[in-house]
Protein backbone atom coordinates (compact mmCIF):
# COMPACT_ATOMS: atom_id res chain seq x y z
CA UNK A 1 0.00 0.00 0.00
CA UNK A 2 3.17 2.30 0.88
CA UNK A 3 3.95 1.77 -2.60
CA UNK A 4 0.27 2.69 -4.02
CA UNK A 5 0.43 5.71 -1.78
CA UNK A 6 3.81 7.01 -3.55
CA UNK A 7 2.75 6.34 -6.60
CA UNK A 8 -0.37 8.42 -6.52
CA UNK A 9 1.78 11.19 -4.49
CA UNK A 10 4.48 11.31 -7.58
CA UNK A 11 1.69 11.27 -10.45
CA UNK A 12 -0.47 13.83 -8.46
CA UNK A 13 2.61 15.83 -8.43
CA UNK A 14 3.89 15.40 -12.10
CA UNK A 15 0.23 16.12 -13.40
CA UNK A 16 0.26 19.53 -11.79
CA UNK A 17 4.15 20.98 -13.22
CA UNK A 18 3.03 18.95 -16.38
CA UNK A 19 0.11 21.43 -16.65
CA UNK A 20 2.36 24.16 -15.50
CA UNK A 21 5.16 24.14 -18.25
CA UNK A 22 2.50 22.09 -20.48
CA UNK A 23 0.93 25.27 -21.06
CA UNK A 24 2.89 27.90 -22.43
CA UNK A 25 4.87 25.53 -24.45
CA UNK A 26 1.71 23.84 -25.99
CA UNK A 27 0.59 27.72 -26.77
CA UNK A 28 3.60 29.08 -28.18
CA UNK A 29 3.65 25.36 -30.06
CA UNK A 30 0.33 26.01 -31.57
CA UNK A 31 0.32 29.94 -32.15
CA UNK A 32 4.02 30.18 -33.54
CA UNK A 33 5.37 30.82 -36.64
CA UNK A 34 8.67 30.30 -36.62
CA UNK A 35 9.67 28.08 -38.93
CA UNK A 36 12.26 25.89 -37.02
CA UNK A 37 8.96 25.05 -34.73
CA UNK A 38 9.47 21.73 -35.87
CA UNK A 39 12.91 21.39 -33.86
CA UNK A 40 11.22 21.98 -30.30
CA UNK A 41 8.19 19.64 -31.42
CA UNK A 42 10.71 16.81 -32.42
CA UNK A 43 12.19 17.82 -28.65
CA UNK A 44 8.58 17.69 -26.47
CA UNK A 45 7.93 14.26 -28.85
CA UNK A 46 10.75 12.13 -27.87
CA UNK A 47 10.06 10.19 -24.83
CA UNK A 48 7.74 8.81 -26.83
CA UNK A 49 9.90 6.85 -28.66
CA UNK A 50 13.05 6.80 -26.93
CA UNK A 51 13.33 3.60 -24.78
CA UNK A 52 12.86 4.86 -20.52
CA UNK A 53 15.74 3.02 -19.69
CA UNK A 54 17.68 5.51 -22.33
CA UNK A 55 16.04 8.74 -20.80
CA UNK A 56 16.55 7.46 -17.58
CA UNK A 57 20.19 6.32 -17.84
CA UNK A 58 20.50 10.31 -19.14
CA UNK A 59 18.50 12.04 -16.33
CA UNK A 60 20.97 9.62 -13.66
CA UNK A 61 23.72 10.83 -15.35
CA UNK A 62 22.19 14.55 -15.04
CA UNK A 63 21.85 14.31 -11.31
CA UNK A 64 24.55 12.38 -10.34
CA UNK A 65 27.13 13.68 -7.90
CA UNK A 66 29.23 14.65 -10.70
CA UNK A 67 26.27 15.34 -13.31
CA UNK A 68 25.45 19.42 -14.05
CA UNK A 69 21.89 19.11 -12.11
CA UNK A 70 23.44 16.89 -9.48
CA UNK A 71 25.94 19.47 -8.66
CA UNK A 72 23.87 22.33 -8.78
CA UNK A 73 21.26 20.24 -6.41
CA UNK A 74 24.23 19.59 -3.95
CA UNK A 75 25.04 23.18 -4.27
CA UNK A 76 21.82 24.72 -3.12
CA UNK A 77 20.17 21.79 -0.60
CA UNK A 78 23.32 20.03 0.22
CA UNK A 79 22.14 16.64 -0.97
CA UNK A 80 22.16 14.88 -4.38
CA UNK A 81 19.31 14.04 -6.71
CA UNK A 82 19.64 10.67 -7.61
CA UNK A 83 17.37 8.24 -5.91
CA UNK A 84 15.47 10.60 -4.24
CA UNK A 85 11.52 11.64 -4.80
CA UNK A 86 11.94 14.86 -5.86
CA UNK A 87 14.85 13.54 -8.85
CA UNK A 88 12.29 11.24 -9.36
CA UNK A 89 9.38 14.04 -10.13
CA UNK A 90 11.82 15.56 -12.44
CA UNK A 91 12.64 12.18 -13.99
CA UNK A 92 8.76 12.08 -14.40
CA UNK A 93 7.86 14.92 -15.49
CA UNK A 94 10.69 14.78 -18.37
CA UNK A 95 9.27 11.27 -19.40
CA UNK A 96 5.15 11.95 -19.44
CA UNK A 97 5.94 15.35 -21.13
CA UNK A 98 4.51 14.75 -24.82
CA UNK A 99 1.23 13.27 -22.70
CA UNK A 100 0.43 16.88 -21.27
CA UNK A 101 1.52 18.94 -24.25
CA UNK A 102 0.20 17.10 -27.20
CA UNK A 103 -3.17 17.07 -25.67
CA UNK A 104 -3.04 20.66 -24.81
CA UNK A 105 -1.92 21.72 -28.68
CA UNK A 106 -4.54 19.99 -30.31
CA UNK A 107 -7.04 21.52 -28.45
CA UNK A 108 -5.52 24.88 -28.47
CA UNK A 109 -5.02 24.86 -32.25
CA UNK A 110 -8.68 23.76 -32.45
CA UNK A 111 -9.87 27.08 -31.33
CA UNK A 112 -11.60 28.37 -33.99
CA UNK A 113 -8.94 31.76 -34.98
CA UNK A 114 -12.24 34.12 -36.12
CA UNK A 115 -12.64 33.92 -32.37
CA UNK A 116 -8.98 35.15 -31.36
CA UNK A 117 -9.35 38.03 -34.07
CA UNK A 118 -12.94 38.55 -32.36
CA UNK A 119 -11.39 38.85 -29.14
CA UNK A 120 -8.57 41.11 -30.16
CA UNK A 121 -10.65 43.48 -31.73
CA UNK A 122 -12.92 43.39 -28.70
CA UNK A 123 -9.56 44.79 -26.99
CA UNK A 124 -8.72 41.86 -25.37
CA UNK A 125 -5.00 41.38 -25.32
CA UNK A 126 -3.17 37.69 -25.46
CA UNK A 127 -3.29 37.18 -21.97
CA UNK A 128 -6.99 38.12 -21.70
CA UNK A 129 -7.48 36.14 -24.27
CA UNK A 130 -6.28 33.20 -23.22
CA UNK A 131 -7.82 33.06 -19.99
CA UNK A 132 -11.05 34.13 -21.35
CA UNK A 133 -11.45 31.94 -24.57
CA UNK A 134 -8.73 29.58 -25.61
CA UNK A 135 -8.10 27.98 -22.16
CA UNK A 136 -12.20 27.97 -21.70
CA UNK A 137 -12.39 26.31 -24.66
CA UNK A 138 -9.82 23.98 -24.45
CA UNK A 139 -11.03 22.49 -21.73
CA UNK A 140 -10.96 18.75 -22.47
CA UNK A 141 -7.60 18.89 -23.97
CA UNK A 142 -6.89 20.38 -20.43
CA UNK A 143 -7.95 17.17 -18.57
CA UNK A 144 -6.94 15.15 -20.94
CA UNK A 145 -3.44 16.63 -20.48
CA UNK A 146 -3.88 15.79 -16.37
CA UNK A 147 -5.31 12.47 -16.69
CA UNK A 148 -2.79 11.18 -19.37
CA UNK A 149 0.46 12.47 -17.81
CA UNK A 150 -0.94 11.58 -14.47
CA UNK A 151 -1.80 7.80 -15.76
CA UNK A 152 1.25 7.58 -17.45
CA UNK A 153 3.03 8.25 -14.48
CA UNK A 154 1.40 5.99 -12.70
CA UNK A 155 2.73 3.55 -15.08
CA UNK A 156 6.22 4.58 -15.44
CA UNK A 157 9.23 1.37 -15.01
CA UNK A 158 11.56 2.00 -16.76
CA UNK A 159 12.62 5.51 -15.88
CA UNK A 160 11.76 5.30 -12.18
CA UNK A 161 14.00 1.80 -11.57
CA UNK A 162 17.36 3.74 -13.18
CA UNK A 163 16.94 6.90 -11.69
CA UNK A 164 15.21 6.05 -8.31
CA UNK A 165 15.77 2.76 -8.11
CA UNK A 166 14.38 1.06 -5.63
CA UNK A 167 13.93 2.36 -2.05
CA UNK A 168 10.91 1.67 0.25
CA UNK A 169 8.79 4.82 1.02
CA UNK A 170 10.67 6.97 -1.45
CA UNK A 171 11.08 5.45 -4.71
CA UNK A 172 9.36 1.96 -5.00
CA UNK A 173 6.19 2.98 -6.87
CA UNK A 174 4.08 0.50 -7.62
CA UNK A 175 5.56 -1.25 -10.74
CA UNK A 176 8.54 -1.41 -9.17
CA UNK A 177 6.62 -2.96 -5.88
CA UNK A 178 5.33 -5.50 -8.51
CA UNK A 179 8.39 -6.35 -10.08
CA UNK A 180 9.78 -7.27 -6.71
CA UNK A 181 6.94 -9.26 -6.01
CA UNK A 182 7.21 -11.56 -9.07
CA UNK A 183 10.98 -12.01 -8.71
CA UNK A 184 10.55 -13.49 -5.03
CA UNK A 185 7.24 -15.36 -6.64
CA UNK A 186 4.71 -13.87 -4.39
CA UNK A 187 2.31 -13.96 -7.67
CA UNK A 188 -0.99 -13.15 -5.02
CA UNK A 189 0.46 -9.96 -4.07
CA UNK A 190 1.89 -8.73 -7.65
CA UNK A 191 -1.84 -9.97 -8.98
CA UNK A 192 -3.05 -7.68 -6.28
CA UNK A 193 -1.10 -4.60 -6.90
CA UNK A 194 -1.39 -5.48 -10.98
CA UNK A 195 -5.32 -5.40 -10.58
CA UNK A 196 -5.58 -2.33 -8.70
CA UNK A 197 -3.16 -0.44 -11.46
CA UNK A 198 -5.89 -2.04 -13.99
CA UNK A 199 -8.51 -0.87 -12.83
CA UNK A 200 -7.24 2.68 -12.19
CA UNK A 201 -5.89 2.64 -15.84
CA UNK A 202 -9.36 1.80 -17.23
CA UNK A 203 -11.07 4.57 -14.89
CA UNK A 204 -8.69 7.30 -16.13
CA UNK A 205 -9.02 6.21 -19.89
CA UNK A 206 -12.90 6.38 -19.42
CA UNK A 207 -12.95 9.88 -17.70
CA UNK A 208 -10.74 11.12 -20.65
CA UNK A 209 -12.78 9.61 -23.40
CA UNK A 210 -16.17 10.67 -21.32
CA UNK A 211 -15.14 14.33 -21.08
CA UNK A 212 -14.03 15.14 -24.91
CA UNK A 213 -17.38 13.51 -26.10
CA UNK A 214 -19.65 15.33 -23.44
CA UNK A 215 -18.01 18.95 -23.56
CA UNK A 216 -17.33 18.91 -27.45
CA UNK A 217 -20.73 17.86 -28.74
CA UNK A 218 -22.91 20.53 -27.48
CA UNK A 219 -20.54 23.49 -28.30
CA UNK A 220 -19.41 22.24 -32.02
CA UNK A 221 -23.70 22.17 -32.96
CA UNK A 222 -23.94 25.76 -34.48
CA UNK B 1 -10.96 58.55 -25.38
CA UNK B 2 -8.94 60.99 -27.69
CA UNK B 3 -9.67 61.53 -31.70
CA UNK B 4 -12.34 63.51 -32.93
CA UNK B 5 -15.89 62.65 -33.50
CA UNK B 6 -17.24 61.84 -36.69
CA UNK B 7 -13.75 61.23 -38.14
CA UNK B 8 -13.15 60.11 -41.69
CA UNK B 9 -11.64 56.21 -42.07
CA UNK B 10 -9.14 56.27 -44.75
CA UNK B 11 -6.87 53.04 -45.80
CA UNK B 12 -4.46 53.38 -48.08
CA UNK B 13 -3.35 49.09 -48.45
CA UNK B 14 -0.86 46.49 -50.52
CA UNK B 15 -1.20 43.50 -49.12
CA UNK B 16 0.40 40.19 -51.06
CA UNK B 17 -1.67 36.59 -50.17
CA UNK B 18 0.48 33.54 -51.39
CA UNK B 19 -1.84 30.74 -51.26
CA UNK B 20 -1.07 26.60 -51.46
CA UNK B 21 -2.12 27.00 -55.18
CA UNK B 22 0.68 29.54 -56.39
CA UNK B 23 -1.66 32.54 -57.52
CA UNK B 24 -0.58 34.91 -55.29
CA UNK B 25 -3.27 37.91 -55.06
CA UNK B 26 -2.33 41.41 -54.42
CA UNK B 27 -4.57 43.58 -52.18
CA UNK B 28 -3.94 47.70 -53.41
CA UNK B 29 -6.67 50.24 -52.47
CA UNK B 30 -7.07 53.55 -51.40
CA UNK B 31 -10.49 54.19 -49.72
CA UNK B 32 -12.24 56.79 -47.76
CA UNK B 33 -15.31 55.86 -45.77
CA UNK B 34 -17.05 59.04 -44.00
CA UNK B 35 -19.98 58.87 -41.82
CA UNK B 36 -22.58 56.47 -42.57
CA UNK B 37 -23.05 53.38 -44.49
CA UNK B 38 -20.65 52.85 -47.37
CA UNK B 39 -20.83 49.40 -49.15
CA UNK B 40 -17.48 47.51 -50.30
CA UNK B 41 -19.36 45.50 -52.99
CA UNK B 42 -17.01 42.71 -55.51
CA UNK B 43 -17.61 38.69 -56.36
CA UNK B 44 -16.00 36.79 -53.45
CA UNK B 45 -12.37 36.53 -53.93
CA UNK B 46 -12.05 40.50 -55.01
CA UNK B 47 -10.18 41.03 -51.61
CA UNK B 48 -13.00 42.64 -49.12
CA UNK B 49 -12.63 40.41 -46.46
CA UNK B 50 -8.29 41.06 -46.44
CA UNK B 51 -9.29 44.62 -46.76
CA UNK B 52 -11.65 44.59 -43.42
CA UNK B 53 -8.68 42.57 -41.40
CA UNK B 54 -6.32 44.85 -42.40
CA UNK B 55 -8.28 47.72 -41.22
CA UNK B 56 -9.19 46.07 -38.31
CA UNK B 57 -5.76 45.10 -37.26
CA UNK B 58 -5.88 41.71 -37.66
CA UNK B 59 -3.77 41.26 -40.43
CA UNK B 60 -1.07 43.42 -41.04
CA UNK B 61 -0.42 45.14 -44.63
CA UNK B 62 2.87 44.95 -46.34
CA UNK B 63 2.48 48.68 -47.13
CA UNK B 64 -0.07 51.90 -47.01
CA UNK B 65 -1.13 53.82 -44.32
CA UNK B 66 -4.24 53.69 -42.24
CA UNK B 67 -5.97 56.48 -40.31
CA UNK B 68 -8.85 57.43 -38.19
CA UNK B 69 -9.35 61.36 -39.04
CA UNK B 70 -5.78 62.12 -37.83
CA UNK B 71 -5.07 59.13 -35.38
CA UNK B 72 -2.40 56.79 -37.55
CA UNK B 73 -3.42 53.20 -36.91
CA UNK B 74 -1.14 51.60 -39.69
CA UNK B 75 1.90 53.66 -41.37
CA UNK B 76 4.83 51.80 -43.31
CA UNK B 77 6.98 53.85 -43.97
CA UNK B 78 7.08 55.34 -39.89
CA UNK B 79 6.50 51.67 -38.82
CA UNK B 80 3.49 52.14 -36.83
CA UNK B 81 1.16 49.05 -36.48
CA UNK B 82 -1.12 49.86 -33.83
CA UNK B 83 -2.33 45.94 -32.53
CA UNK B 84 -6.18 45.27 -32.81
CA UNK B 85 -6.75 45.59 -29.31
CA UNK B 86 -6.41 49.51 -29.44
CA UNK B 87 -7.93 50.19 -32.42
CA UNK B 88 -11.50 50.94 -30.98
CA UNK B 89 -12.24 49.37 -34.49
CA UNK B 90 -15.33 47.35 -34.59
CA UNK B 91 -15.28 44.29 -37.15
CA UNK B 92 -18.68 41.85 -37.57
CA UNK B 93 -17.22 38.91 -38.78
CA UNK B 94 -19.06 37.00 -41.91
CA UNK B 95 -19.24 33.60 -39.45
CA UNK B 96 -20.15 36.43 -36.19
CA UNK B 97 -17.83 34.54 -34.23
CA UNK B 98 -19.78 34.47 -30.71
CA UNK B 99 -18.00 32.56 -28.13
CA UNK B 100 -19.54 29.76 -27.94
CA UNK B 101 -19.21 28.94 -24.14
CA UNK B 102 -20.31 32.66 -23.00
CA UNK B 103 -23.98 33.95 -22.76
CA UNK B 104 -25.30 36.56 -24.76
CA UNK B 105 -24.86 39.19 -22.55
CA UNK B 106 -21.41 37.44 -21.49
CA UNK B 107 -20.57 38.11 -25.08
CA UNK B 108 -22.07 41.60 -24.61
CA UNK B 109 -19.89 42.37 -22.46
CA UNK B 110 -16.82 41.51 -23.42
CA UNK B 111 -15.52 44.24 -24.83
CA UNK B 112 -16.31 46.42 -21.62
CA UNK B 113 -13.69 45.18 -19.51
CA UNK B 114 -12.40 48.61 -18.65
CA UNK B 115 -15.55 49.77 -17.20
CA UNK B 116 -17.01 49.50 -13.38
CA UNK B 117 -19.56 46.39 -13.04
CA UNK B 118 -22.67 48.72 -12.57
CA UNK B 119 -21.79 50.59 -15.95
CA UNK B 120 -21.26 47.52 -17.97
CA UNK B 121 -24.61 46.20 -16.48
CA UNK B 122 -26.48 49.31 -17.91
CA UNK B 123 -24.45 49.55 -21.32
CA UNK B 124 -25.27 45.81 -21.97
CA UNK B 125 -28.90 46.34 -20.91
CA UNK B 126 -28.81 49.60 -23.29
CA UNK B 127 -27.73 47.50 -26.00
CA UNK B 128 -29.74 44.63 -26.11
CA UNK B 129 -32.34 46.33 -26.13
CA UNK B 130 -31.96 48.74 -28.58
CA UNK B 131 -31.23 45.77 -30.66
CA UNK B 132 -34.16 43.53 -29.71
CA UNK B 133 -32.35 40.61 -28.00
CA UNK B 134 -33.11 41.32 -24.40
CA UNK B 135 -34.55 38.40 -23.44
CA UNK B 136 -31.85 36.57 -25.03
CA UNK B 137 -29.67 37.74 -22.02
CA UNK B 138 -28.78 34.07 -20.76
CA UNK B 139 -28.49 32.10 -24.02
CA UNK B 140 -25.26 30.55 -25.10
CA UNK B 141 -24.76 31.09 -28.84
CA UNK B 142 -25.96 27.59 -29.77
CA UNK B 143 -29.10 28.20 -28.62
CA UNK B 144 -29.92 30.70 -30.56
CA UNK B 145 -30.92 31.39 -33.99
CA UNK B 146 -29.80 32.72 -36.92
CA UNK B 147 -31.34 36.47 -37.38
CA UNK B 148 -30.53 36.78 -33.22
CA UNK B 149 -27.48 35.53 -33.46
CA UNK B 150 -26.34 38.15 -35.99
CA UNK B 151 -28.15 41.55 -33.60
CA UNK B 152 -25.85 40.12 -30.68
CA UNK B 153 -22.76 40.26 -32.97
CA UNK B 154 -23.91 43.76 -33.64
CA UNK B 155 -24.61 44.78 -30.39
CA UNK B 156 -21.72 42.94 -28.97
CA UNK B 157 -19.10 45.35 -31.20
CA UNK B 158 -21.62 48.34 -30.83
CA UNK B 159 -21.11 48.65 -26.92
CA UNK B 160 -17.95 48.97 -27.24
CA UNK B 161 -18.55 52.36 -29.01
CA UNK B 162 -16.14 51.79 -31.65
CA UNK B 163 -15.21 54.98 -34.17
CA UNK B 164 -15.34 52.47 -37.33
CA UNK B 165 -17.49 49.87 -37.66
CA UNK B 166 -16.51 46.27 -40.39
CA UNK B 167 -19.52 44.34 -41.30
CA UNK B 168 -18.56 41.30 -43.50
CA UNK B 169 -21.55 40.18 -44.84
CA UNK B 170 -23.54 40.14 -41.74
CA UNK B 171 -26.78 39.30 -42.73
CA UNK B 172 -26.02 36.42 -45.32
CA UNK B 173 -28.44 33.93 -45.03
CA UNK B 174 -31.52 35.85 -43.63
CA UNK B 175 -34.73 36.78 -45.63
CA UNK B 176 -35.54 40.09 -46.89
CA UNK B 177 -37.81 41.53 -43.88
CA UNK B 178 -35.41 40.22 -40.65
CA UNK B 179 -32.65 41.60 -42.92
CA UNK B 180 -34.07 44.78 -43.36
CA UNK B 181 -35.53 44.60 -39.94
CA UNK B 182 -31.96 44.36 -38.41
CA UNK B 183 -30.94 47.16 -41.22
CA UNK B 184 -33.11 49.62 -39.54
CA UNK B 185 -31.79 49.34 -36.12
CA UNK B 186 -28.75 49.74 -37.23
CA UNK B 187 -29.08 52.63 -38.95
CA UNK B 188 -31.37 54.09 -35.83
CA UNK B 189 -28.15 53.41 -33.79
CA UNK B 190 -26.04 54.92 -36.23
CA UNK B 191 -28.09 58.19 -36.41
CA UNK B 192 -27.50 59.04 -32.73
CA UNK B 193 -23.60 57.73 -33.15
CA UNK B 194 -22.56 58.75 -36.20
CA UNK B 195 -19.63 56.70 -37.78
CA UNK B 196 -18.54 55.50 -40.74
CA UNK B 197 -19.48 52.00 -41.68
CA UNK B 198 -17.96 49.69 -43.96
CA UNK B 199 -20.38 47.09 -45.19
CA UNK B 200 -18.94 44.19 -47.24
CA UNK B 201 -21.51 42.43 -49.51
CA UNK B 202 -21.93 40.62 -52.92
CA UNK B 203 -25.56 41.37 -52.93
CA UNK B 204 -27.19 43.16 -55.38
CA UNK B 205 -30.42 43.59 -53.02
CA UNK B 206 -27.97 44.82 -50.11
CA UNK B 207 -26.43 47.41 -51.97
CA UNK B 208 -29.89 48.67 -53.12
CA UNK B 209 -31.20 48.65 -49.49
CA UNK B 210 -28.45 50.25 -47.87
CA UNK B 211 -25.97 52.36 -49.89
CA UNK B 212 -25.02 55.35 -49.85
CA UNK B 213 -22.20 54.67 -51.41
CA UNK B 214 -20.49 52.35 -53.32
CA UNK B 215 -16.97 50.89 -53.98
CA UNK B 216 -16.49 47.98 -56.11
CA UNK B 217 -13.61 45.82 -55.60
CA UNK B 218 -12.03 43.51 -58.65
CA UNK B 219 -9.02 41.49 -58.21
CA UNK B 220 -7.77 43.37 -55.27
CA UNK B 221 -8.03 46.82 -56.48
CA UNK B 222 -11.27 49.46 -56.54
CA UNK B 223 -12.97 49.38 -60.16
CA UNK B 224 -15.10 52.08 -58.82
CA UNK B 225 -16.77 54.25 -56.39
CA UNK B 226 -19.61 56.89 -55.97
CA UNK B 227 -23.54 56.39 -55.22
CA UNK B 228 -25.12 53.00 -56.22
CA UNK B 229 -26.35 54.29 -59.36
CA UNK B 230 -23.29 55.33 -60.70
CA UNK B 231 -21.47 51.99 -59.90
CA UNK B 232 -23.97 49.11 -60.38
CA UNK B 233 -26.37 50.49 -63.30
CA UNK B 234 -23.63 51.81 -65.23
CA UNK B 235 -21.11 49.62 -64.55
CA UNK B 236 -17.38 49.73 -66.23
CA UNK B 237 -16.84 46.55 -65.88
CA UNK B 238 -17.42 43.20 -67.30
CA UNK B 239 -17.39 40.92 -63.72
CA UNK B 240 -18.91 44.05 -62.12
CA UNK B 241 -21.66 43.79 -64.63
CA UNK B 242 -21.92 40.06 -63.73
CA UNK B 243 -21.95 40.23 -60.73
CA UNK B 244 -24.38 43.29 -60.27
CA UNK B 245 -26.97 40.94 -61.92
CA UNK B 246 -26.85 42.05 -65.91
CA UNK B 247 -27.81 39.17 -66.99
CA UNK B 248 -27.25 39.75 -70.80
CA UNK B 249 -23.62 40.71 -71.53
CA UNK B 250 -21.97 40.79 -75.28
CA UNK B 251 -19.09 41.00 -76.90
CA UNK B 252 -19.35 43.44 -79.97
CA UNK B 253 -17.72 45.73 -82.90
CA UNK B 254 -18.45 49.20 -82.87
CA UNK B 255 -19.56 49.89 -86.72
CA UNK B 256 -19.57 53.57 -86.70
CA UNK B 257 -20.34 56.77 -84.60
CA UNK B 258 -23.15 59.13 -84.64
CA UNK B 259 -21.57 61.62 -82.46
CA UNK B 260 -24.77 64.59 -83.22
CA UNK B 261 -26.85 61.91 -81.97
CA UNK B 262 -24.66 60.57 -78.83
CA UNK B 263 -24.65 57.10 -79.89
CA UNK B 264 -23.38 54.31 -81.89
CA UNK B 265 -23.85 51.20 -84.04
CA UNK B 266 -22.35 48.28 -82.66
CA UNK B 267 -22.77 44.30 -84.11
CA UNK B 268 -23.52 42.16 -81.62
CA UNK B 269 -20.95 38.68 -81.33
CA UNK B 270 -21.23 36.78 -84.44
CA UNK B 271 -24.13 37.55 -85.66
CA UNK B 272 -26.38 40.37 -87.71
CA UNK B 273 -27.63 41.75 -84.48
CA UNK B 274 -26.86 45.44 -85.28
CA UNK B 275 -28.09 47.92 -82.16
CA UNK B 276 -28.02 51.67 -81.10
CA UNK B 277 -25.80 52.16 -78.26
CA UNK B 278 -24.73 54.95 -76.08
CA UNK B 279 -21.81 56.62 -77.52
CA UNK B 280 -18.00 55.14 -75.97
CA UNK B 281 -14.55 56.03 -76.18
CA UNK B 282 -14.17 53.18 -79.05
CA UNK B 283 -12.93 53.64 -82.21
CA UNK B 284 -14.75 52.32 -84.90
CA UNK B 285 -13.83 48.38 -85.82
CA UNK B 286 -12.51 48.21 -82.03
CA UNK B 287 -14.05 45.40 -79.68
CA UNK B 288 -16.23 46.61 -77.08
CA UNK B 289 -18.47 44.57 -74.02
CA UNK B 290 -22.24 45.19 -74.21
CA UNK B 291 -24.36 44.55 -70.72
CA UNK B 292 -28.07 45.01 -70.78
CA UNK B 293 -30.65 43.57 -68.04
CA UNK B 294 -33.13 41.01 -68.73
CA UNK B 295 -35.76 43.72 -66.75
CA UNK B 296 -34.98 46.02 -68.85
CA UNK B 297 -36.11 44.03 -72.32
CA UNK B 298 -39.41 44.65 -73.49
CA UNK B 299 -41.41 41.69 -75.17
CA UNK B 300 -43.64 41.81 -78.47
CA UNK B 301 -45.27 39.55 -80.19
CA UNK B 302 -46.19 41.67 -83.05
CA UNK B 303 -43.70 43.78 -84.89
CA UNK B 304 -44.04 47.32 -82.78
CA UNK B 305 -44.18 51.20 -84.28
CA UNK B 306 -44.50 54.30 -83.11
CA UNK B 307 -41.83 53.61 -80.27
CA UNK B 308 -38.93 55.87 -79.24
CA UNK B 309 -36.97 53.08 -78.36
CA UNK B 310 -34.01 52.67 -81.66
CA UNK B 311 -33.44 48.96 -80.90
CA UNK B 312 -35.87 46.48 -82.11
CA UNK B 313 -34.96 42.92 -83.07
CA UNK B 314 -36.77 39.86 -84.45
CA UNK B 315 -36.68 36.54 -82.73
CA UNK B 316 -38.10 33.34 -81.79
CA UNK B 317 -38.55 32.33 -77.84
CA UNK B 318 -36.15 29.34 -77.22
CA UNK B 319 -37.06 28.69 -73.52
CA UNK B 320 -39.37 29.95 -70.92
CA UNK B 321 -38.41 29.04 -66.85
CA UNK B 322 -39.90 30.03 -64.21
CA UNK B 323 -37.39 32.22 -61.34
CA UNK B 324 -39.38 32.62 -58.33
CA UNK B 325 -42.25 35.04 -59.54
CA UNK B 326 -40.76 35.96 -62.45
CA UNK B 327 -40.56 34.10 -65.72
CA UNK B 328 -37.25 33.83 -67.51
CA UNK B 329 -37.38 34.13 -71.40
CA UNK B 330 -34.49 32.73 -73.75
CA UNK B 331 -34.98 35.04 -76.88
CA UNK B 332 -33.00 33.66 -80.24
CA UNK B 333 -32.30 36.91 -82.06
CA UNK B 334 -28.99 35.57 -83.62
CA UNK B 335 -27.73 35.79 -79.72
CA UNK B 336 -30.00 34.83 -77.14
CA UNK B 337 -31.20 37.53 -75.26
CA UNK B 338 -32.31 36.77 -71.17
CA UNK B 339 -35.54 38.59 -70.99
CA UNK B 340 -37.53 38.61 -67.49
CA UNK B 341 -41.32 39.29 -68.14
CA UNK B 342 -43.65 38.47 -65.41
CA UNK B 343 -46.21 35.05 -65.84
CA UNK B 344 -49.34 37.18 -66.21
CA UNK B 345 -47.62 38.75 -69.21
CA UNK B 346 -46.98 35.28 -70.80
CA UNK B 347 -50.51 34.09 -70.09
CA UNK B 348 -51.87 37.14 -71.92
CA UNK B 349 -49.61 37.20 -75.12
CA UNK B 350 -49.57 33.62 -75.31
CA UNK B 351 -46.03 32.79 -74.94
CA UNK B 352 -44.56 28.93 -75.43
CA UNK B 353 -41.08 28.20 -76.63
CA UNK B 354 -41.09 28.96 -80.56
CA UNK B 355 -43.43 31.55 -80.98
CA UNK B 356 -42.03 34.54 -82.58
CA UNK B 357 -41.43 37.90 -80.73
CA UNK B 358 -39.72 41.39 -81.12
CA UNK B 359 -37.79 42.71 -78.46
CA UNK B 360 -37.28 46.24 -77.46
CA UNK B 361 -34.13 47.70 -76.56
CA UNK B 362 -33.79 51.56 -75.27
CA UNK B 363 -30.35 52.64 -76.14
CA UNK B 364 -29.83 53.99 -72.71
CA UNK B 365 -30.31 50.25 -71.25
CA UNK B 366 -27.21 49.30 -73.09
CA UNK B 367 -24.14 49.85 -70.75
CA UNK B 368 -20.82 49.53 -72.16
CA UNK B 369 -17.84 47.51 -70.43
CA UNK B 370 -14.66 46.92 -70.25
Amino acid sequence: MEALWLSMKLASCVAAILLLIGMPVAYWLAYSRWRGKFLLESLVALPLVLPPTVLGFYALVAMGPRGPLGKLWIALFGHGLAFTFTGLILASVLYSFPFAVQPLIVSFEGVDRKLLDASAVLGAGSWRTFWRVILPLSLPGVITAAVLSFAHTLGEFGVVLMVGGDLAGVTRTVSIDIYDHVQSLQYAEANGMALVLLAISFCVLSIVYAVNRRVWTPWAAK
Amino acid sequence: MGGEVNAVLTARIRKERRNEAASSFVLEVSIEVSMGITILFGASGAGKSTLLDCVAGVTRPDGGRIAVGSDVLFDSSLGIHVPAPKRRIAYVFQTLALFPHLTAEENVAYGLNHLGEEQRRERVEAILKAFHVEKLRKQKPGEISGGEKQRIALARSLVTEPRVLLLDEPLTGLDAERKAAIVDDLRAWNTANGIPILYVTHSREEVDALGERVIALENGGVVSAGSPMDVLNAPRRKKLAQAAGFENLFGAIVLDHREADGVMRVKLQDSACEIEVPLGYAAAGSRVNIAVRAGDILLATEPPRGLSARNVMEGRIRSLEQRGTMMMASVDCGVTFVVHVTPGAVRALELTTGRRVWLVLKTHSCHLVD
